[in-house]
């Protein structure tokens, strides 16, 4: 069976080495400011090209938005 | 007027909880000043504040401030109509610019966190403070409140100890502009979360 990781909610293909890049590049999320939380765990924009999302990992993108 | 007497209709089982927590909110402006008059008359016992603006006419639309208070930095003015509802509760108001090196200073004592800043960068800034400097304070975000109408498209996201409020979606864009009800819909939302995570934590 093929491997899976979970976005949103969504389940995806996950493969060995996965960024966080790869996963907002899956999932067409081009939006600027993005809140990114592996397993519960914050990622911040600098390291979105160096964190390997592990295999069965939750992952969550929330889009920041102005206004306030 | 006694403090008895403003306060004795309270909850019994939340006011005294309230009454002793610390509640930090990054920005004054609809969201902040709105969500600070509300915890105060909830009868949270401290608010931390802090904004770098000075209150403009065209704030005036959904902001907690009067005419009279327009040039005045937005802290001083909130302070003044705060305790003219509840002089019982303790206020510390920073007229600042939040950053990475004074966030974790001037918030480190808070029980909960409320994020009521304007630019998305300067959320994103609050967020990672949060995250590298007070993992387990729980965080109350706002994302996606311009416009009006489509009140059920505002809910709130829950990840770890980051919650989020707002449709994640509507931007600011031209012809877009922050309308009062939309506006204090999501600060409401945020401030009775917190009342409500304050107590959760407490019992």
């Amino acid at each position: 069976m093929e491997k899976q990781l979970t976005i949103n909610g969504h389940s995806k293909p996950w493969k060995e080495g996965m960024t966080v890049q790869d996963a907002l590049h899956l999932m067409n999320y081009t939006f600027k400011m993005l809140v990114v939380k592996v397993n519960g765990e914050l990622v911040v924009r600098k390291d979105y090209a160096t964190t390997v999302i592990p295999e069965g990992a939750d992952v969550m993108v929330i889009h920041l938005i102005s206004g306030g | 007027m006694k403090y008895q007497q403003y306060f004795c209709e309270r909850d019994p089982q939340a006011f005294p909880i309230w009454q002793k927590a610390v509640v930090g909110i990054a920005g004054a402006g609809g969201l902040g000043s709105n969500i600070a008059m509300m915890l105060a008359r909830a009868g949270i016992g401290k608010l931390i504040i802090s904004d770098f603006d000075v209150v403009s006419i065209s704030n005036l639309n959904r902001q907690a401030f009067n005419l009279d208070q327009v040039g005045f930095p937005k802290v001083e003015a909130l302070e003044q109509n705060i305790h003219r509802i509840n002089p019982y509760i303790e206020l510390e108001m920073h007229d600042l610019r939040l950053d990475e090196d004074n966030t974790p200073q001037i918030y480190h004592s808070v029980d909960i966190m409320i994020e009521a800043l304007d630019t998305a960068s300067a959320k994103a800034m609050l967020i990672e403070s949060f995250g590298k400097h007070f993992p387990k304070t729980e965080l109350i975000c706002a994302s996606g409140l311009a416009g009006y109408g489509n009140s059920e498209e505002i809910r709130i996201v829950r990840c770890g100890n980051l919650f989020m409020v707002g449709d994640q979606h509507s931007q600011l864009v031209p012809g877009i502009a922050p309308i009062s009800t939309r506006v204090m819909i999501v600060a409401a939302m945020q401030a009775n979360l917190a009342l409500e995570r304050i107590v959760w934590k407490n019992s």
